[in-house]
Formats: C-alpha cells, structure tokens, sequence
C-alpha cells in the first residue's frame, strides 16, 4: 500500500518546528508502524536528508520507550504500543498525521522523541518502598491474599509510555500516578509509606507542567497496558486518607 | 589450526575464590576475608555504573545505600526502559518452597550442567547460594509475584530441571523485578546519592596507572562528549545478541561499553557461547527489524511438524496427517516436543534448510495446537496462554487456534562476555563487569529464569561485598580530563566519530548490519563447521572496510543523531565478529549453545572434548591485522562430575 505521511519535524527542543509530508510507496501490511518510520528513514538517509527521530527499543510492547500520537490517537487505532501496531491497520491511500506527545510536562526533544523525565522525578519523589538491600525478612512472612496480589500486579504493568499524557486534554499524568500509588498500597509491605506516598508523588507531578485530572478517562482508553480508571478512585481515596491523617498537602 | 588465526598466550586463573575451604562456605569465607570500608569513609569514595537493567540497576541502589557516591550512566531516557524490561518467564531460586527436593546444592548442578560444564564451578554456587535472598528483597519492595490462594508465592517448573523453582509474574517477571530495582535506585537518586546521567552513551575507558578510573560518554541529545572519574568503574552494558542484526534484544541493545574496555585491555571470554530460543515468531520480510519471543511453555501443549514434501505451500489444515511430520517426535520419542532448546532449534533449522519450512520465506515450522484443542477444548488453551495467542495474533494478523503458530529459532541471549574473577573483577583492576556483559556463571548454555537471576545475584549481592576490598585501598589520587590517559581517550572518540560522519559514502548503517547479521546467523549461527566459519573470516575483514569507506552517516554530531550512534555500534558489532568467529573456530568441541558440525555424536548431539576444551577461552585485543591473543583458564571440577548430557 501506500500512505501520505505527515510527520511533525522539530531540530530541537529551542526551535519551532512543522509539519513535513512524505510518501511511502509499497509499505507490506505485516510491516510495525515503526518497521515502516525506518523504510523512511533509510530512505531520507540515501537521500541525504536528516531521518525521522524517535524513541523506541525493545519493539514488543514492554520498554515504554515508543510513542506517538498517529492522526490525534495516542499510538493509533489499535490501544497498542506503536511498535506492535502493524500496517494491516491502515488501508492504502490513507494520510496520516505523526505527532510527538503534546503535553506542557513532555518538551520535545526532537522530531517525535519527547522528555519524559518528569515521570522518573515523580516515582523519585514517593514511588517505592524502602527498603534497602539486605533488610528483606524471609519472603513468605507475610502473606498476601492474591486477590490483592492481582490488583497490584495488574497496576504495576504501567510502562511509562506517556500515552496517557498525551491523550488527556488536560495533559494530566493522574493515571500514571495512580498505577503506582495503586500497585504499592495494595500490598501490605507498602503500607508504612503509603500516606507520604501519595502526597509526595502528588506534589511531584503537580510541580511538574501536568494539567489537574478532570476524571475524562482518556488516558485509559489509549493505555497500551489497559490501567484501569479505578487506581484514580484509588489515589484520591489514599490522598484524602493521608490528608485526614494529618498530612500536609505540599502543593 | 594455522597460528595466523590467534596466538596463545599466558594461562589465567581466578585467584580470588578460597578455594583452601569447601564449595559451600567459599562466599562466606570471601567475604569475610574481604577488607571493609568504615561507613564515614564510604563518601569518600564514587563508582562509576554503565546501565542500569537487573545487574546495573540493583548494584547502582545498593552502592548508594551504603553510602559509596553513585555515578549511572544509560543510554535510553529512563532507567527503567532497560532490556531486562522485556523478559518474560521468571527467576529461579533454590527456596524449596515446594517440598520437592530443592537446595543450593540442587540448583548449583542444574546450572553447571545445564551450562555443558563450561562455567566455573565456584560462581554457579554462589549463584545458587545467594538465589533465596533475591526472592525475599524483592518482595521487600512489593514485586508483585504470582501467589496462590493462601497468600504464598507459586512457583513453576521450567527446562532443565526436575523441581518447580521458578518465582513468576504472569508473563512479565522481568518487568516487574526491574522495576523494584529501578525504585530502589530512584529513591537513592531523590536522597542525592546518585549522580544520574540519561541518554548517556559509553565510548571509552580511561586506564589511569593500570587502573580503570573513568569513562568517556557521549550526550545523545547535545552530542557533548565528556570524560567522568571515580575510584572504579562497573559495566552492566548487556549481552550482545545484537551482532545477529535480528534478535530477541531490544534494538538499542549492543556491545559498545564491553567492546571499547576490550580493546583498553579487557579480556573478552567465550565469545562464540550464544543462546538460540527455539520458539519465536519468523522473520516476516526484508524490513524486519527485530523478532519476538513465545514462551517455550507452549511446547507443552503444541505439536511441532513440517510437510514431508519440499516445497508444500498448501494450507496447514489441507495437508492430511500422513503427509505431515513431527519430525521432533520421530526423532526424540522419548522427550517429543519437549526436548531442550538447542536441539529443538537446530532441527528447525535442519529441515527448513532441506526445503520443507514453511510460511512465505521458508524459514518456519508449525507449532500445532489442534489435537491439545480436541482434547481439552479451546477455552482451556485459552485460559493457559489466552495471551500468547493474543500477541502472536497482533503480530502476524493470523488465529493460532485455527492455523496453528509459525515458529522459528532466534537469538537472544548471550554467554560470553568480558572475562572476571570470582570477585567479578575483570584483569583490569578496578574495572568490575556484572549481569549478561560478564561471561557469566552460565557456562556454554543458559537454564531458561537464570538470567533475571544471575544479573540481581550480581547487582544486590556479590559486587557490593566484592568491590569494597578493591575501594578500600581508596581513594585513589584525583584524576580530571586534563590527564594524558583522558585526553587521548576523548581525542579518539571524537576522532572515530568525525571519521563516521565524513565518509558519506552510498550504503546505510542499517544495511552493513542487516548484511553482517546474516552472515553470522548462516556461518556462526546454530551450526558452525570449519569451512563456514573460514568463509566468514575472509568476509568480515571486507564488510569492515566497505564500513569504513563507504558507509553514510547522517547529520552531526551536536544534535540528536540516532543513526550516528547505531553507526558506532555497527562498528563495534563488526570487530565483535570477528572474534567471535575465531573463538568459534577454534573451540572444535561442540557445547551448549555452541554446535560444531565437526564435533557431533553418531546421533547428532552434540559431543563435548573435554580433554581439550574444558577451558575458558579468554582473549586479548590486538590492533587491527594482528591475531587476537588466547588466554586459558582451566576448568576444574571437584564437586560435579563431567557428563555427557543425554535427552533419550
């Protein structure tokens, strides 16, 4: 098939950038969206252009590393990664639109690789438990009923990606937030940090240029990894908790 | 063997290991004659971590936790984006939680015959040893393993063992022990004892007196190249699957950090020691930039066959059962399916090379689930790997309930790796190597959940008692960029990368790796024989120099240049062959994941030389055009008897 491709170009995060279309001829269906970003990109290289820039690594859908936005839908049509969303989603013909992540907390790097460290500063902030190596007691001492064992596993698949981010009007990180806050307060090891927790990585995530959450639920619909809206009900429900308790809310 | 191809130069031998005392109280006893360092004097002291998976992620919390003064170093945007990410089965323990028999001792022998006798007996142990601790520090920090019922963890069988020692969660154990790691290490970046350096790329070692004492990086995004110092230097860069061009590995995963203290004085061991995966999704065409890993659990339940005719393009249901066949259940009736990952994949490859492959390129097998379906019925399958079914389908558009999966060998792990001693130092001093970039405690072939556990086992537990007896000699006099050692190791790397950018010639970087990847695949792949492995050692020199004279690399080298980086990588993946290639030739034994077609037994298997081979093959750079140096380490085994490994 082929496509119209209309990919967001940006040399640095200083420089404004603009749309660039390009076409790509004879793309194979069980080509990655990502596999057919490189066939450009050999392309543009032969042809002493500067290639497309983007994030990705381990193309299986569990490094978080890729994203994009494809005609205004965080990583396409399929709630996939990009780089497990293959050509046989699009039909021959189609004009896409390739847009990085928009979100005041993610600046652009280049072209369509964004800064995500604010997600790293936010888990910095609260997201652990502490615990440091060589404390462990024997790990069958606590039990852990395995319906909350679930759960957590369930929130702790987040991979980072942004994908939520980028889909919110508000550029809100709420449901990143929540998959941690989620994951660790549902396990009885997390418990002892679980009200500084939540206020810290609140405070993180509002410190950073992330937008309120207004409860839309986009971020969960784009989730590659399907985080639920539940670990948000979680979150307010631990921050009230921890405010109640006597916690101070820094921001 | 013609002396052109190597020279043999001194023996070598771990001397660290006290090996005065028994196999079971050796780690005690190194650790307890293993000099300290006071806890004031500890910031005092920095170290320098490269990567930041399981091995380098876990090693870079734990030295901050005790105070030493951090310095990580990552190539991608965060820490928890490294490969170990994607890792998928689970990690092994010698808990016995199961009451079936397991101990230390148990594991320790799994693991050295699972490795064809080809690791060194004190670091299996070791291994085994410290394997319950990892377990309960993880739950320490909330890794949601898979639990039962009553609260206790599950565990499940995997190859090469009898007992159920295997801690899981769901399909994503990797992910989600990194990520306990990568909390530890965020926290110790949030209390300011860890200096933390993202999108940062490795390209050289400074050797200051004989002693590593820093690296040189370059900024991915700005493309500064800088030089940082500390008292010592640890690589967690990786294994280097990568040289294939298709693998399981991430496409940013690559040998540079390892490659670039090899050729500062490292020794690199066992290079030609590969895993291939028997289980993967086939290449699908020319663009194909990496492939993907199916649990082999589905061998549990699939029937594998090819059509006995060449050339069968027929659809899989149209062909009746007397035409196909499960060449694996003629041929091993006794293990069917099930037999081990390498013989699984070199009879793959056997009868795709006669022809018979299937799918658009030949290269495939069917893995058959409709008499498990007829039997159990679908929704049972389902209920067992409902997610691989999932997966494969987003990946090649087709039902595997219906057709059946489409499987072919893939490489993804790698044994060999920088050389170290017991202490997991390298022969540089001060240089300490950890995770899949040492060449392990795995020997010649890796048990499937031993990797998650050897890169924590080294991370949380033996570096941080190890590199203290080196740090207490610390702190070693200041060094800063101004120093002959940093300036000529800044000057060559800015030299190779204005070098790389000028060339402008009319091949990509992609296409040198594409073509160099296949010719190792096809001559030094799962079957290597001598004449192939010849042919490859003419060839490589000449893709090195097309490389070199007519590559195009794009952009400059101040900006984001992502085909920049991979160009210097390419460049190191060619020298890595090369060697790989020698030490394959001239290891002719077969052994683990290292089949020389010379070397088999009447039967095909594979047919180690122990009176010759049982050795460590380490080797020594040397420039260009001179042959590469061979260092010895023998093996010797006290406590576990050399055997020939038998599936019949």
């Amino acid at each position: 098939m082929n496509l119209t491709l209309r990919i967001w170009r940006q040399r640095d995060r200083t420089k404004k950038g603009k749309m660039v279309t390009y076409h790509v001829t004879d793309v194979s269906p069980d080509m990655s969206f990502l596999e057919m970003l490189d066939v450009l990109n050999e392309k543009l290289i032969l042809d002493g252009d500067d290639p497309v820039a983007f994030d990705h690594d381990c193309r299986e859908g569990i490094c978080g590393s890729c994203g994009l936005m494809i005609n205004g839908i965080a990583h396409g049509p399929e709630q996939t990664t990009v780089c497990q969303l293959h050509m046989r989603s699009f039909s021959d013909g189609d004009v896409l639109d390739i847009e990085p992540w928009r979100a005041g907390g993610f600046p652009v790097v280049k072209d369509l690789a964004v800064d995500r460290s604010a997600f790293d500063r936010i888990i910095s902030a609260g997201g652990f438990i502490s615990a440091p190596t060589g404390t462990a007691p024997e790990a069958h001492s606590t039990p852990v009923p395995k319906k909350n064992s679930d759960a957590a596993f369930d929130a702790a698949t987040c991979i980072g990606c942004g994908a939520c981010v980028a889909a919110c009007p508000n550029g809100s990180a709420m449901l990143f937030t929540a998959a941690k806050v989620s994951h660790l307060g549902l396990m009885p090891q997390g418990q002892p940090e679980r009200d500084s927790r939540v206020l810290k990585m609140v405070a993180q995530q509002d410190a950073e240029d992330f937008g309120g959450c207004s409860n839309i639920g986009e971020c969960s619909a784009v989730c590659p990894k399907g985080i639920s809206m539940e670990t948000i009900s979680r979150l307010n429900h631990d921050l009230l908790g921890a405010l109640r308790a006597g916690g101070v809310p820094t921001s | 063997m013609p002396l052109e191809l190597f020279t043999v130069g001194e023996p070598i031998a771990d001397t660290t290991a006290p090996r005065d005392v028994p196999l079971p109280d050796r780690w005690n006893e190194r650790k307890f004659r293993a000099r300290l360092v006071n806890p004031a004097n500890r910031r005092r002291l920095s170290v320098i971590v490269v990567g930041t998976g399981l091995a380098g992620g876990s090693a870079a919390a734990t030295l901050a936790e005790m105070g030493y003064r951090v310095k990580n170093f990552w190539f991608q945007d965060s820490p928890r984006r490294a490969h170990s990410v994607a890792a998928q089965g689970g990690i092994n323990a010698a808990k016995n939680y199961r009451n079936d028999g397991d101990s230390v001792h148990r594991l320790f022998y799994d693991t050295v015959k699972g490795g064809d006798f080809r690791s060194r007996e004190d670091n299996s142990y070791r291994l085994a040893e410290v394997s319950a601790a990892i377990i309960d520090q993880a739950v320490a920090q909330g890794v949601p393993f898979a639990r039962e019922y009553g609260g206790l963890l599950d565990n499940r069988s995997f190859g090469g063992a009898q007992v159920s020692r295997t801690f899981y969660a769901r399909g994503q154990t990797g992910q989600q022990l990194l990520y306990g790691a990568y909390q530890a290490l965020e926290r110790q970046i949030g209390l300011g004892n860890v200096e933390q350096h993202p999108r940062t790329e490795m390209l050289d070692l400074i050797v200051v007196d004989g002693k590593a004492r820093g690296i040189v990086v370059r900024h991915l995004i700005t493309g500064e190249i800088t030089s940082h110092f500390a008292d010592a230097v640890v690589l967690a860069s990786g294994g280097y699957s990568n040289v294939f061009y298709l693998s399981t590995n991430a496409k940013g995963s690559n040998v540079t950090a390892a490659w670039r203290a090899h050729k500062r004085g490292a020794l690199f061991a066992n290079p030609c020691y590969t895993q291939i995966h028997p289980t993967c999704i086939p290449v699908s065409g020319d663009y194909q930039s990496k492939l993907t890993l199916m649990s082999e659990s589905l061998r549990n339940d699939g029937r594998v066959w090819v059509p006995k005719e060449r050339g069968d393009t027929r659809n899989p249901k149209d062909i009746p059962e007397d035409e196909r066949d499960y060449y694996l259940e003629r041929k091993y009736p006794a293990f069917g399916n099930l037999v081990p990952r390498d013989i699984a994949s070199r009879q793959a490859k056997a009868v795709c090379d006669e022809g018979r492959g299937v799918g658009p390129n030949g290269l495939g097998v069917y893995l058959d689930f409709s008499d498990a379906i007829a039997r159990v019925g679908q929704a049972a399958i389902e209920a067992k790997y409902g997610n691989l079914f999932d997966m494969y389908n987003r990946i090649t558009g087709e039902n595997a309930y219906e057709t059946g999966m489409r499987i072919y060998p893939a490489v993804h792990y790698t044994m060999g790796g920088l050389w170290v001693d017991y202490d997991l130092s390298s022969n540089i001093p001060g240089l300490f190597v950890i995770g899949e970039a040492n060449f392990s405690d795995q020997g010649a072939n890796r048990l499937g959940a031993s990797a998650l556990m050897q890169g924590l086992a080294d991370g949380y537990f033996v570096l941080p008692s190890t590199i203290s007896n080196y740090l207490a000699d610390g702190p070693f006099p200041a060094v800063d960029a101004t120093h002959p050692a940093a300036v000529e190791a800044e000057q060559s790397v800015r030299a190779q990368t204005e070098r790389l950018l000028s060339i402008n010639g009319t091949r990509t970087v992609a296409s040198f790796h594409r073509e160099l990847g296949k010719l190792m695949w096809d001559l030094c792949g799962m079957e290597r024989s001598e004449p192939g492995l010849r042919k490859a050692l003419d060839r490589i020199p000449e893709i090195r120099q097309e490389f070199w004279s007519n590559v195009k690399v794009s952009g400059e080298q101040g900006i984001f240049n992502q085909n920049l980086e991979h160009a210097g990588r390419v460049a190191d993946f060619i020298e890595l062959a090369e060697l790989m290639c020698v030490d394959a030739l001239h290891r002719n034994e077969s052994c683990g994941g290292h089949f020389r077609a010379e070397s088999q037994t009447p039967e095909g298997e594979a047919l180690r030389d122990d009176e010759n081979y049982a050795y460590v093959a380490a080797w020594e750079y040397t420039p260009e055009g001179e042959p590469p140096v061979l260092h010895r380490e023998a093996l010797e085994y006290e406590y576990v008897h050399l055997a020939q490994r038998s599936y019949k």
